[in-house]
């Protein structure tokens, strides 16, 4: 069968790393299909914005270094705190005025803001990208006998899903989360019950803005920092969470690291389809499951 | 979703202009459109008549049926390319091409709406853009469309074998009469017993079925025709500039489109023509601005969805309204009062 499509089994070393590959990939799809979630289950709001913030996070830590001398390391508190910040004001300033009309009013809005904050950067520093270097802790690779896997990327799998199981266990397991949880299901009540549903809101996508500067600040050493990172970067994530169903926290997770392994996968295989892959495997996963791997509601 | 009739609806609200009125607006505008190229440059106008038509055929589906395409730069790019390398390397006569251009766009449009119509309201406008984006992959990366340089020096050749399609006039004549045909289809499609049903789903889709409705076949129905004039708009705009770029397939494109209809009012007749007049003067003027071009259109959206949701010929119709009728008014504000929730 193989040989008769002339597909070659590449010898191991590639594979392996275009898996690593994938498997970078599919850390970045799941940090920011798992921000898109928290955001879109309190907010009902697809956040467009969310490949700009992305974008933000990763500059926001080359502006730290270029014109203050700050680090990777405090970069990595510091971005997503900033950005959280601007998601804060965002929200307070425009996405609160639209929560009331249909949702597709919030993918507008939020697409708007993206082309506003991509524009500026893009009249600043146009489509090239800026070197952002490895901090010197996480240089060097490790050799496990069977292929090199250098430390940064290690580092940025073993990061990533720390951070995506904390933030599941944030909302899943604390009485913060059941609040949240509650708000998702029933912001009427809960605000009946003395909680403060608007500002729970209003922080919900710092935390979201937040996770996606924390993946840009990652991102930042291993692509490129340019102002058009987040944008080709956000439709993907957007197939992800089709596929994924934005029902379940941990849905968006392992769907996004699936997705970066199969994408790896097919660079390997069939490398031409590699950009189209996800799609595909949506149009598939629409057809046979509507409602997404993980969906709940059709 | 389907709960939130009226203003908080995408596209309810906006009430269109009695039938006489918009029967006189039309006489009068296509007496204007025909004197046009004698005050502008026929280029401008031909550029904008294809924009008008291409968020005509938008504006079908988000403002009558409720359903935001995120991807419809997909139809309008691959039928710039089918018809530029039909007419460039197969020679086919520009109509031809244009039909064939529209045809792809057509199927296209089958095979999206058959799988976006499984998903609803958000998740639609992610699966539209998502396929969409495909089709830029495929653009780029296919060999006849020619990658980043695309297809160029597209001949226009001779209209029926004898008109000269290189002329700037004639070319805009058959231009307007393309986009003249294309309104006429969805005037008739918006003004029909289908247009109506395609209302009532986008008001209330659960109610619709209930009536007995079979509402996929009416929103794949309308897809396709949605598609299918945004391929013809596509095509007829791939000879106009004589090229189809990647600029076409982009989801840049297929945001301008719903700026577009933004600005001129979703679920209006003539919003979107207006909608797109505006944003290629727009563009014109601040083509040499580079990156400017981006923030003005962000700006505009922020501004449109915040405080400008009719458009303005919404806008414009609302004021006649109130004006003619100011009683009815308010019995029509209390009924569209969003409602709570889902």
């Amino acid at each position: 069968m193989l040989s008769a499509l002339h597909i070659a089994i590449p010898p191991t070393p590639v594979l392996l790393s275009q898996l690593l590959i994938g498997l970078i990939n599919g850390a970045f799809y799941a940090m920011l299909s798992l921000g898109l979630a928290v955001i879109f289950g309190l907010l009902n709001i697809i956040n467009f914005t969310h490949g700009a913030q992305y974008m933000l996070g990763a500059f926001c830590a080359w502006f730290l270094l270029q014109f203050t001398g700050i680090g990777y390391w405090p970069a990595l508190v510091i971005a997503p705190l900033v950005v959280a910040a601007v998601g804060i004001v965002l929200e307070r300033l425009f996405l609160r005025h639209i929560y009331r009309l249909d949702h597709l009013y919030g993918l507008l809005l939020t697409f708007g803001l993206a082309l506003i904050i991509e524009g500026v950067f893009r009249n600043e520093y146009g489509s090239s990208g800026q070197p952002y270097s490895i901090p010197s802790q996480l240089t060097g690779a490790q050799n496990l006998g069977f292929m090199f896997l250098p430390n940064y990327r290690a580092w940025v799998i073993g990061a990533s899903v720390v951070v995506c199981l904390g933030t599941w266990f944030l909302i899943e397991r604390t009485r913060l989360g059941a609040y949240l949880r509650a708000a998702t299901e029933n912001p009427t009540l809960v605000q009946a019950f003395g909680i403060n549903v608007p500002r729970m809101v209003t922080l919900t996508y710092g935390f979201g803005a937040g996770l996606a500067a924390l993946a840009g600040v990652m991102a930042a050493p291993i692509y490129q920092v340019s102002p058009l990172m987040g944008s080709n970067l956000i439709v993907v994530v957007f197939a992800v969470v089709v596929i994924g169903g934005m029902g379940s926290i941990l849905g968006a997770v392992v769907s996004g690291f699936v997705l970066g392994l199969v994408e790896g996968l097919t660079k390997v295989f069939y490398p031409e389809a590699s950009n189209t892959v996800i799609f595909v495997v949506m149009a598939i996963v629409l057809l046979v499951k509507p409602a997404g791997l993980f969906g709940r509601t059709a | 979703m389907a709960g939130a009739p009226g203003a908080a609806g995408i596209g309810g609200g906006a009430a269109a202009l009695s039938p006489r009125g918009n029967l006189i607006l039309t006489v009068v505008l296509v007496a204007l459109a025909i004197a046009a190229p004698f005050f502008f440059y026929p280029v401008f106008l031909m550029k904008a008549l294809c924009f008008a038509l291409f968020a005509c055929a938008f504006n079908l589906l988000l403002g009558y049926v409720g359903l935001l395409s995120f991807g419809h730069a997909a139809f309008m790019g691959s039928a710039a390319y089918i018809t530029a390398y039909g007419v460039k390397a197969w020679g086919l006569p520009p109509l031809i091409g244009i039909l064939a251009g529209t045809a792809v766009a057509a199927f296209l449009g089958t095979v999206f709406g058959w799988l976006a119509i499984r998903r609803q309201g958000i998740y639609f406008a992610m699966v539209t853009l998502a396929l969409s984006q495909m089709i830029f992959f495929v653009a780029l990366q296919a060999k006849f469309t020619g990658g980043e340089d695309g297809i160029q020096a597209v001949p226009r050749g001779y209209l029926f074998g004898v008109i000269d399609l290189g002329q700037p006039l004639t070319m805009y004549y058959f231009v307007l009469a393309i986009f003249l045909i294309g309104f006429a289809i969805i005037y008739r499609t918006i003004h029909s017993p289908f247009g109506q049903v395609l209302k009532a789903i986008r008001e209330n889709e659960p109610r619709a079925i209930s009536l007995g409705y079979k509402t996929d076949q009416y929103k794949l129905l309308a897809f396709i025709l949605s598609a299918t004039l945004a391929g013809l708009a596509g095509a007829t705009k791939s000879i106009v500039f004589q090229l189809a770029s990647l600029t076409d397939v982009t989801w840049q494109m297929s945001g301008e489109v719903v700026l577009m209809t933004l600005i001129g009012g979703l679920g209006t007749v003539f919003g979107p023509v207006v909608g797109a007049f505006i944003s290629v003067t727009m563009e014109n003027y601040l083509a040499q601005y580079g990156s400017w071009v981006t923030i003005i259109q962000g700006v505009i959206f922020v501004i449109c969805v915040l405080t400008f949701r009719r458009g303005v010929v919404g806008e414009i119709a609302h004021l006649v309204r109130r004006f003619a009728a100011p009683a009815k008014e308010e019995v029509v504000h209390a009924a569209t009062r969003p409602a709570p929730g889902e």
